[in-house]
């Protein structure tokens, strides 16, 4: 019977440590709330369990260069709870809120989320339509990366022996910014998303569509940034002709597989209709309404 | 690897106990503490039946490493009636026949507790929206909305 | 506690509208405190000084020869004290069946609660391991060695049923059929329930209507794991601790299964967290049983949710081709079912129980059910709330649905006009008595939710269902305490609120307040048999013993205040609660606490014992309301209103009535929606948890408006009819027919998941 290591570290450098010395597989504590469940049926077997919720960093939220630096560590109900997040992102606070029950809410991180590496994480098209970058600290320091760079495969990341998230940088909001995510699940609550998108969107005064973002989940091996749908809504007044290209580039960009959760055909066409009316709620949040 | 000391306080008393890494906070309340009023139905979170608050925020037990107790405050089903006085939900529970098998009630009690602590006034949507992550098989949740429903409306003394 | 909360509500009129003092009232249910703040004790609860943990090595394919099982590297382990195979089991002959409504093969039960020589489904147990801790058990669990010889599985019955399918035994030869088949194969049995000549029928009917309907093996999803304690001693005797259905039968079943005397077991009830049927068979009592004896400690053994999923009592899925026949004016001449069940791995699906049901509620003079149990590589079915009758109402009542649209007729209104009454010829065999269907459709069409208005891309269902319900076997006794109070001790567990039935049907008997009532569920050893609880049987049948012990203490009662008074005791009366004296000028009269204060000096103890087999349960009928919304984008359907109906005889305690019509609502729009298993191509369980087999959860549901109509059953003291299965069986074709109406499209393949109904729209 051999003995799984557990450590605290209240610093950065010291969790870099911790992960390091940590034995042949050290796993990164977060929420738990998938390192949990792996562990208790036996699919995962740390060396070292390393709970990175002591580090200061990892649990603040706090404004930066007129955006948010987001611990990683910060739970779905903290974030739900900070009205400046909230207002200037209500479409990734929405995707992340809809993870799991109100006591998953109470542990669960963004980015343990992410880290996952789950296709149908709800975060994460909400954090790549947002434009959201990561830091990254590692053996060799500390680098930033596109969110949209970190899943690479189904439980795949591209994180390095050692590394892991301290936070997450949104960035400035334009005036007439709007962002929302969809998902489709067959209950009201408590299931992984069969399809999940992120749509965000920035429109001048004349209502024109500036900049956009359009992500999808659960509809390929890893959450997609789906150019062809922003090119679909930007310099249109997102009208119906607009929309429907949106959902047909959203649709194109699909390759998921036929599962327990859902088909190729479902998924395929669902992405289209959710990408769709999450264009939508952006823009009704970019005009103030 | 030596057995983890943990201190922490349950239902306001203080409290220590022993527990390997991989221990749950449910394994070590219902295991090490004797406290079996937490339930573990799926010990994935998808139940709810284990429901505790940790420094006042609504938990899966099971979803909690009982180390990361430590130095916290936890809250539990055997706290929440005061002496032989029953907290509110719990009368109600009682006058709308809001459990049959009983198996899922702790659980449904500490999540809705957490629920009026920051919302006395929920609407039904709200309700059942803060409850989804609590299975009941056997009451269509028809009655326990009621129970809470009442109980809240006893709380905000209406 | 609160003295007001366990009182009967004082206020309250002598006797109510329903002439009864007690009955229908809704005091608090007598265990409800220790239920609300976690003392209850459930299944994995007890702890026992020394106990060791049970683990259960479980075969990870669908079909396979057990070559070997070493055990050898475990038993090395530090901390492991004992291993059990089947090889540790008595062998039991074809010869070894129960008695009762459906006969257990306890040879059958022998080797699903342990697999001999073949493995038959993905789950099945292999073998089990007692260690100190379960750290130990798992790992000891893990160096099992099983070498298996994976063979050809199959899933689906009418897949098993194809001459070139995966044979799961060899000594199967179809029961039912003439000649007797030579050849082995999966079809366990053929039933067959006729009445009239259905070829005449069909030739007579102005319209036909004629469907094939699927739907999917589903688990009763109750919320306790199966978990239980065993403690053997060197004498031989045998103590469990268990969650079940009737600790008489995990009395019996352990005792055939390990070969042991009956005396020599001894089961206490833990309260129940959950059964809904599921809990009427044993899978780990016997295990942990032979570990103890093997260990000589006591052993516990408590599932997790994967184990309950993939070895536990789901109930069959199905197929059903339905064909009714009517005239233009909506009278039905008759009606064809054929179904077959998927049994699991051993026989015994409830199609007979289909078969027997699926027409009931109507008067057809002439109709033909057949019905074929199906062995296939799943768990074994276990009964499920109105075992195979949901199945078959989902096939007629969307039938019915089809035929009211082809007439242009009201669906009430239809199944009005063929509604079985009192003196109908079922065709499973019976005429029925006194019953209350018709007052069910009545109700529904007078209901506000029958005429609300439905909005765009909203569809409302209506269904009906019946159920038989059984008495049977039952004990019931009755102490009246030296200060008046009364202890009424039966022995079937608790699952939702049967203490408060039993306490306020001796409290009726007895007029004395129901607080005065203490109800018991007693252990084995301290009660006369009594069956399980099945077949809602429980209210009505130990219900009925209760009432007879009562009525034994009222007579020693009166025998006692006769000799206090020195008259005869005809002259004496039992009235509210108090003897009178009917004696010419000697008026007068002694409460029940007054004789029981005095009763040492009367003659001794005041007690009552009934065991009988309660006879004449009275059927049930239900019609249920479902009003929903779809997303024609996305084929997502919402449940926005749902009312269900049902003829409850008398509700004894109306909130736990109300109680379970919720309850079977809300499981049947699981059925309906979401639930099923999910194999992948090796046979393997895809979703054997509560993430990916979806119960309704609490905002997937309305409020569920309940109407209870009383009818009362004549061959029950209060009326009582068995209520909690009837409610599970209207509400997968009430879903259906509404999503159907919704969609424009007939959906007869559950679950109606929002893949399937987007892509029969987009089909449309």
């Amino acid at each position: 019977m051999t003995q799984i290591q557990f450590t605290a570290p209240t610093s950065v450098k010291a969790a870099v440590r911790c992960l390091a010395e940590g034995g042949k597989n050290p796993k990164v504590l977060a929420g738990g709330t998938d390192l949990l469940v792996q562990l208790r049926a036996g699919r995962v077997k740390p060396s070292t369990i390393v709970d990175i919720k002591k580090i200061p960093e990892l649990k603040q939220i706090k404004a930066e260069k007129g955006g948010f630096r987001i611990g990683a560590a910060v739970a779905g109900a903290e974030l739900s709870a900070h009205p400046g997040v909230k207002k200037a992102w209500p479409g990734l606070v929405e995707g992340f809120d809809l993870i799991g029950s109100t006591q998953i809410q109470g542990r669960a991180s963004l980015g343990g989320n992410l880290c996952n590496g789950s296709p149908a994480a709800d975060s994460v098209p909400a954090l790549i339509a947002a434009g959201a970058t990561c830091k990254i600290a590692g053996p060799k320091g500390t680098r930033e990366a596109n969110v949209e760079t970190i899943v690479i495969g189904p439980g795949k990341t591209s994180l390095k022996k050692g590394e892991f998230i301290v936070s997450f940088f949104l960035p400035k909001r334009p005036r007439r910014s709007g962002d929302a995510y969809l998902r489709l699940i067959p209950r009201t609550e408590m299931d992984i998303a069969v399809v999940g998108a992120g749509v965000s969107l920035s429109i001048d005064s004349k209502g024109v569509c500036t900049d956009a973002r359009v992500s999808l989940g659960a509809v390929a091996p890893t959450p997609l940034l789906v150019k062809a749908g922003a090119k679909a809504l930007i310099g249109t007044k997102v009208d119906d002709a607009a929309l429907a290209a949106l959902a047909a580039a959203a649709s194109a960009a699909c390759k998921p597989i036929d599962d327990k959760r859902g088909t190729i055909v479902y998924r395929t066409k669902v992405a289209g209709v959710l990408a769709r009316r999450a264009a939508l709620i952006a823009l009704d949040r970019a005009k103030g309404k | 690897m030596a057995k983890h000391h943990v201190n922490t306080t349950i239902n306001g008393d203080p409290v220590e106990f022993l527990c390997d890494t991989e221990q749950t906070l449910l394994d070590c309340l219902r295991d090490e503490l004797g406290l079996t009023g937490s339930k573990e139905g799926c010990s994935s979170g998808d139940c709810g039946a284990c429901s505790v608050t940790v420094d006042g925020r609504l938990v899966c037990s099971c979803l909690v490493l009982g180390i990361e107790a430590d130095g916290c405050e936890i809250g539990t089903i055997e706290g929440v009636a005061n002496g032989d006085e029953l907290h509110p939900l719990q009368k109600h529970f009682l006058k709308e026949a809001a459990l049959q098998c009983g198996i899922c009630t702790p659980g449904f009690i500490v999540a809705a507790k957490s629920m009026l602590a920051l919302n006395p006034d929920p609407s039904e949507s709200e309700m059942r929206y803060w409850l989804a992550g609590n299975l009941c098989r056997c009451t269509g949740y028809d009655k326990i909305i009621k129970a809470v429903t009442n109980a809240a409306a006893e709380m905000r003394g209406e | 506690m609160g003295k007001e909360e366990t009182q009967f509500d004082k206020t309250k009129p002598s006797v109510n509208s329903n002439g009864y003092r007690v009955v229908g009232t809704r005091p608090i249910r007598p265990d409800g405190i220790e239920k609300v703040t976690g003392r209850a004790n459930f299944g994995a609860d007890c702890n026992l000084p020394g106990m060791l943990t049970g683990c259960i090595v479980r075969s990870p394919h669908a079909h396979a020869k057990i070559l070997s099982i070493d055990t050898s590297k475990a038993m090395k382990l530090a901390g492991v004290k004992a291993v059990v195979t089947a090889a540790d089991f008595p062998e039991l002959s074809p010869k070894h069946r129960g008695a009762g409504e459906s006969p257990v093969s306890f040879r059958d039960m022998s080797r699903n609660i342990m697999a001999r020589d073949k493995a038959l489904y993905d789950g099945h147990a292999v073998a089990a391991v007692a260690a100190t801790t379960p750290a130990i058990a798992q790992a000891a669990a893990a160096l099992i060695e099983v070498k298996y010889k994976v063979l050809p599985h199959v899933l689906d019955a009418r897949e098993a049923m194809k001459p070139k399918a995966p044979v799961l035994h060899d000594d199967i030869f179809t029961k039912g059929v003439d000649p007797k088949p030579s050849k082995a194969s999966n079809v366990a049995q053929r039933y067959e329930f006729s009445l009239g000549d259905i070829d005449a029928g069909f030739a007579s009917a102005d319209v036909t209507v004629e469907h094939d309907f699927t739907s999917q093996c589903v688990h009763q999803g109750y919320i306790e794991p199966h978990a239980c304690v065993a403690s053997t001693t060197e004498d031989g005797m045998a103590t469990v601790w268990a969650s079940s259905q009737g600790q008489f039968m995990v009395r019996n079943y352990c005792a055939t299964v390990c070969g042991m005397d009956i005396s020599k077991i001894r089961v206490l009830p833990a309260e129940i967290g959950g059964g809904f049927g599921g809990k009427t068979v044993v899978y780990l009592e016997p295990i942990a049983i032979l570990l103890s004896k093997k260990s000589g400690k006591p052993i516990k053994i408590v599932m997790n949710r994967e184990d309950v999923f993939r070895a536990t009592g789901p109930t069959s899925g199905g197929h059903a081709w339905v064909r009714i026949g009517a005239k233009k004016d909506g009278t039905m001449v008759a009606g064809e079912l054929v179904m077959e069940y998927e049994a699991g791995a051993f026989p015994g699906s409830p199609v007979h129980l289909g078969c027997m049901t699926g027409f009931a509620p109507y008067t057809i003079a002439n109709s033909k059910s057949v019905g074929f149990d199906v062995v296939v590589n799943r768990p074994k079915a276990a009964a499920y709330r109105a075992p195979g009758a949901p199945i078959a109402a989902f096939a007629v009542e969307s039938a019915i649905d089809i035929l009211a649209k082809k007439l242009e007729m009201d669906p009430i209104a239809l199944r009005e006009k063929n509604a079985a009454r009192e003196g109908t010829q079922a065709a499973y065999g019976p005429k029925f008595q006194k019953i209350g269907f018709i007052e069910t459709l009545e109700a529904a069409k007078n209901h506000p939710h029958y005429s609300i208005p439905l909005g765009p891309n909203q569809g409302r269902g209506v269904a009906s269902g019946f159920w038989f319900n059984i008495g049977g076997e039952s004990s019931a006794a009755v102490h009246v305490n030296e200060d008046g109070t009364v202890d009424v001790v039966t022995a079937n567990p608790d699952i939702g609120g049967s203490r408060a039935s039993m306490g306020i049907m001796a409290a009726e008997v007895l007029g004395i307040d129901v607080s005065r009532v203490k109800p018991i569920v007693a252990d084995t050893a301290s009660s006369a048999y009594s069956m399980l609880t099945g077949g809602s049987r429980v209210t009505f049948a130990v219900g009925q013993a209760v009432c007879l012990a009562c009525d034994q203490v009222v007579a020693q009662l009166c025998e006692r205040a006769a000799k206090i008074w020195d008259i005869e005791v005809s002259d004496v009366e039992w009235l509210a609660g108090s003897a009178v004296n009917r004696k010419s000028g000697k008026a007068g009269s002694l409460s029940l606490a007054e004789i029981a204060n005095v009763a040492g000096k009367t003659g001794g103890p005041i007690s009552g014992q009934s065991s009988s087999d309660v006879q004449g349960a009275g059927p049930g009928f239900g019609t249920h309301i479902c009003d929903v919304e779809v997303d024609p984008e996305t084929g997502r359907t919402t449940v926005i209103r749902y009312t269900a109906i049902q003829d409850v005889g008398t509700a004894i305690h109306p909130s736990y009535v109300e109680g379970q019509l919720q309850g079977g609502a809300a499981q049947g729009v699981g059925w309906a929606l979401n639930e099923e298993y999910i194999y992948d191509d090796l046979g393997r369980l895809q979703n054997g948890g509560f993430l990916d087999y979806r119960v309704p959860v609490a905002s997937d549901l309305p409020m569920i408006d309940t109407v209870l109509v009383e009818v009362p059953n004549p061959n029950h003291r209060f009326g009582v009819r068995g209520v909690g299965e009837v409610p599970i069986v209207p509400p997968l074709a009430a879903v259906a027919n509404a999503v159907s109406a919704a969609a424009g499209t007939r959906m007869a393949d559950l679950p109606i998941s929002p893949p399937k109904l987007l892509a029969a729209m987009d089909a449309k």
